[in-house]
């Protein structure tokens, strides 16, 4: 062998130009071409379509996929993937590009409940179920949060009492993505009230239609609705949809979390690249913005946490590509890209002056952009972990550090406080 | 796609790890940090007995003729270990220059003297403070000969050559400054030493006075060849700092690890597992940002200015946050002489600003970056 056949390179192998070739094909031919410029131009915080329901272009699109064979690619073919491997799954994301926006809708459907129905539903439920899912057909959700358990999920109260062959839910879901638009769900309940809190969980999927489920959308502090609070009254799901052994639930949700980060290349958005184009136009009093000492120091430091977070991913990629497994170490992404997107939205509007005040369409800069941004970033240094939750998952499981002390580790869970001050 | 190293470098990283761990330990750089050696000539020989020293210098000019990729993981190992020898000078910038502009005779000579350890090279550019500028070169040749002052020069009290940015133009332009080598060992070169943060890398004032030079590369090319130069001892500065960065890191981890306060290893509070989280997140985006810079290195891309300029910005912010941060969860043994915490602190901010500081390189990135994009 050459010595420096497997040098660093950028270069597709003989099959993975082929494959780049034919989804590039596939794509040009049949990506809703019309919405092309609208994706491209909208960033976090705005995904719309003017005169369209995102809801139905993006579900035409995926089913579109889905029949041609492109959907959920890196999932086996019975299920209605590709059996791709994950390079070709990072060139079609590649290839797909602003099409790619529309898929926002099915990540917790395609990222975690897909792969859990897989590791522990029965073989017939998952030819059942997860065809349509990948599809677009029917999209899911993942009913983990409660009002009493984020970042301590564990602690969740929602109860599944066993009746026959039946399991009964009561309690409460929050902030639970999509809900509204979603037919299926993975469900997380208490099972056993006497154990320690990790010991009595159990995992269920289940009919968002099923009588007594009701979802109420949260207004956000952005203004928009796409989390809910999902309530459950007498909610009879059949033991054929649990997921897992009793009380062995929070084993189930780990793989599904685990899951979570599978999903890398999918690419996390930072707003640099908004932000170098709206500095490259924009001028100040004293001459174009690009050129001012300040603004290029903040511009550097910006894209080298952008360009850092790329080639992390890459450098994942290509360990993913030789067999490795992603491991906490892709939590950085979350963590970098949350806050500073929001520092990049404070930066731009402060470089607006006065008019970063305005968040209208017609009168806000570059249609008010960097305003939606702002306002929508507090969010994403909360959901799928909080920062602290990235930061302790990087000690913990990369540095090899001390677990937080757990003073209600041993304890039942009907027997942990439950208020702070009295 | 293969964005990583191949077995074979990492075999060469693992084999420059255990070497260093054995002949250079802290107490070995302690000797050059306490002022009993100029740098460590055992160590400096070893280097060259390993080819450590030539290891992208051609075959044909006596080097192992591997390539730069393979001294990408060498740079990362010598700056993990504060290797205290002129490692970067003669091997990132003085071999380099020779690499991208010598003339055939000028590589022949110092090269193979390069790689086997005879010779220790070096860049003179710097006339006191200030950042990379055509405009802040005064030093003036004629006839040959160069006169003017240089500071901070690298390793310059104990190199045997150096590239010198001359004067021999006034029309404001680039093209007025030429680059010479000078035989510091030939006369006519005041050497004074100068102290610096960090003394395991030696800083010197060189005062040339009619001294003897001959030309390297063309007349008026010199801050052409010169930017090049920059740019790839900015990748290889860069994986020494990420080198750097990491040990500071596991350095600070152990230490959370085994010290007890309150009942409890410290590492088991969030306060001093969150500054450690952050500290592993800037050496990973640094080392990303450097293996960019790697690629576009040894394959010569178009890419390299801007990886470049990416890779050392990442890089020195890592080092600098990692060797704070590594004192701070320390706490009052941090800041002892004893403890090794500071050697590391040292170096950081030592290299931080010799290859040009980050405003400077900021400004290269922002430049080149803006070139792409108009392209």
């Amino acid at each position: 062998m050459d010595l420096k056949d497997d040098s660093m390179n950028f270069d597709d192998t003989p099959q993975e130009a082929a494959f780049r070739a034919e989804a590039k094909a596939w794509i040009g031919a049949n990506a809703p071409k019309q919405y092309e410029e609208e994706l491209r131009k909208s960033s976090l915080g705005r995904t719309v379509l003017k005169g369209a329901n995102i809801l139905e272009v993006a579900k035409a699109w995926q089913k579109k996929k889905a029949d041609a064979g492109w959907a959920c690619l890196h999932w086996p073919k019975e299920y209605g993937g590709r059996g791709s491997s994950p390079i070709e799954r990072v060139i079609w994301q590649q290839e797909e590009g602003p099409f790619g926006k529309l898929s926002g809708m099915f990540i917790i459907g395609h990222g975690m409940c897909g792969p859990t129905m897989m590791a522990f539903a029965g073989e017939e439920e998952k030819r059942k179920y997860l065809p349509p899912l990948a599809s677009g057909e029917k999209v899911w959700c993942q009913l983990f949060s409660e009002p009493a358990g984020g970042s301590d999920v564990a602690g969740l109260r929602t109860r599944a009492e066993k009746q026959g062959d039946d399991w009964i839910i009561n309690g409460q879901k929050i902030w639970t993505s999509g809900a509204h638009y979603s037919d299926y769900g993975i469900l997380l309940t208490r099972t056993d009230p006497n154990v320690a809190k990790h010991k009595g969980l159990t995992m269920f999927f289940l009919d968002m239609k099923s009588p007594g489920v009701e979802v109420r959308p949260i207004k956000q502090a952005s203004g928009q609705s796409d989390f809910n609070e999902v309530y459950f009254t007498d909610v009879k799901i059949p033991d054929s949809q649990r997921l897992g052994a009793v009380n062995d639930g929070w084993n189930v949700s780990l793989t599904t979390l685990m899951n979570e980060r599978m999903s890398i290349g999918a690419g996390v958005s930072t707003g640099f690249p908004e932000l170098f184009d709206f500095c490259n136009s924009l001028m100040l009093d004293d001459g174009p913005a690009i050129e001012d000492r300040s603004v290029r120091s903040r511009l550097a430091n910006y894209a080298v946490k952008a360009s850092g977070l790329k080639y992390t991913s890459m450098r994942a990629i290509s360990a993913l590509s030789k067999g490795d497994r992603p491991g906490p170490e892709n939590s950085i992404g979350k963590l970098v890209a949350g806050s500073m997107v929001q520092e990049v939205a404070m930066y731009a509007l402060d470089l607006q002056g006065a008019a970063g005040v305005l968040s209208g369409p017609e009168d806000a800069e570059i249609a008010g952009k960097f305003q939606a941004m702002l306002l929508r970033a507090p969010g994403t240094r909360v959901e799928g972990g909080t920062d602290e939750i990235m930061r302790n998952i990087i000690a913990e499981r990369v540095l090899g550090l001390p677990g937080d002390i757990r003073v209600d580790k041993d304890v039942p869970f009907n027997k942990i406080p439950t208020k702070g001050r009295a | 796609m293969n964005f990583d190293f191949s077995d074979e470098q990492k075999q060469m990283r693992d084999a420059a790890r255990k070497f260093l761990a054995e002949k250079c330990p802290p107490k070995a750089v302690r000797e050059v940090l306490d002022g009993k050696a100029t740098y460590d000539k055992a160590l400096w020989k070893g280097l060259a007995e390993m080819g450590f020293l030539g290891v992208a210098i051609p075959e044909e000019f006596g080097g192992a003729g591997a390539g730069h990729l393979e001294l990408c993981v060498i740079a990362e190992e010598m700056g993990r270990a504060l290797a205290p020898v002129p490692f970067s000078s003669t091997v990132y910038l003085a071999a380099e220059a020779l690499l991208l502009a010598g003339s055939d005779a000028q590589k022949q000579k110092w090269l193979p003297k390069i790689a086997s350890g005879e010779a220790i090279g070096t860049l003179a550019l710097f006339e006191g403070k200030g950042n990379p500028s055509p405009q802040a070169i005064k030093l003036s040749a004629s006839g040959g000969t160069l006169s003017g002052v240089k500071k901070p020069v690298p390793d310059g009290a104990i190199a045997d050559f150096a590239f010198v940015a001359a004067r021999t133009g006034s029309t404001g332009r680039d093209a007025d400054i030429s680059l010479f080598l000078v035989d510091l060992k030939a006369g006519g070169v005041e050497v004074r030493s100068l102290t610096n943060i960090d003394p395991t890398h030696g800083q010197a004032e060189l005062t040339f006075k009619n001294c003897k030079a001959e030309p390297l590369g063309a007349a008026g090319e010199g801050w052409g060849i010169l930017t090049q130069v920059l740019d790839r001892a900015a990748v290889l500065m860069a994986f020494e700092q990420v080198g750097g960065s990491d040990r500071a890191l596991e350095m600070g981890r152990d230490y959370a690890l085994d010290r007890i306060a309150f009942g409890r290893p410290i590492g088991s509070f969030q306060a001093v597992k969150h500054i450690l989280a952050d500290m592993y997140v800037s050496a990973t985006l640094a080392r990303s940002n450097c293996y960019y810079g790697a690629w576009a290195l040894s394959t010569n891309a178009s890419e390299l200015p801007e990886a470049a300029a990416a890779a050392r910005i990442s890089a020195t912010q890592a080092f600098q946050h990692c060797s704070k941060n590594n004192i701070q969860v320390h706490g009052g043994m941090g800041f002892t002489w004893e403890f090794d915490c500071h050697m590391y602190y040292r170096r950081a901010n030592a290299t931080a600003v010799t290859l040009g500081s980050l405003s400077y390189w900021e400004d290269q990135l922002i430049d080149r970056m803006r070139k792409k994009n108009a392209a």
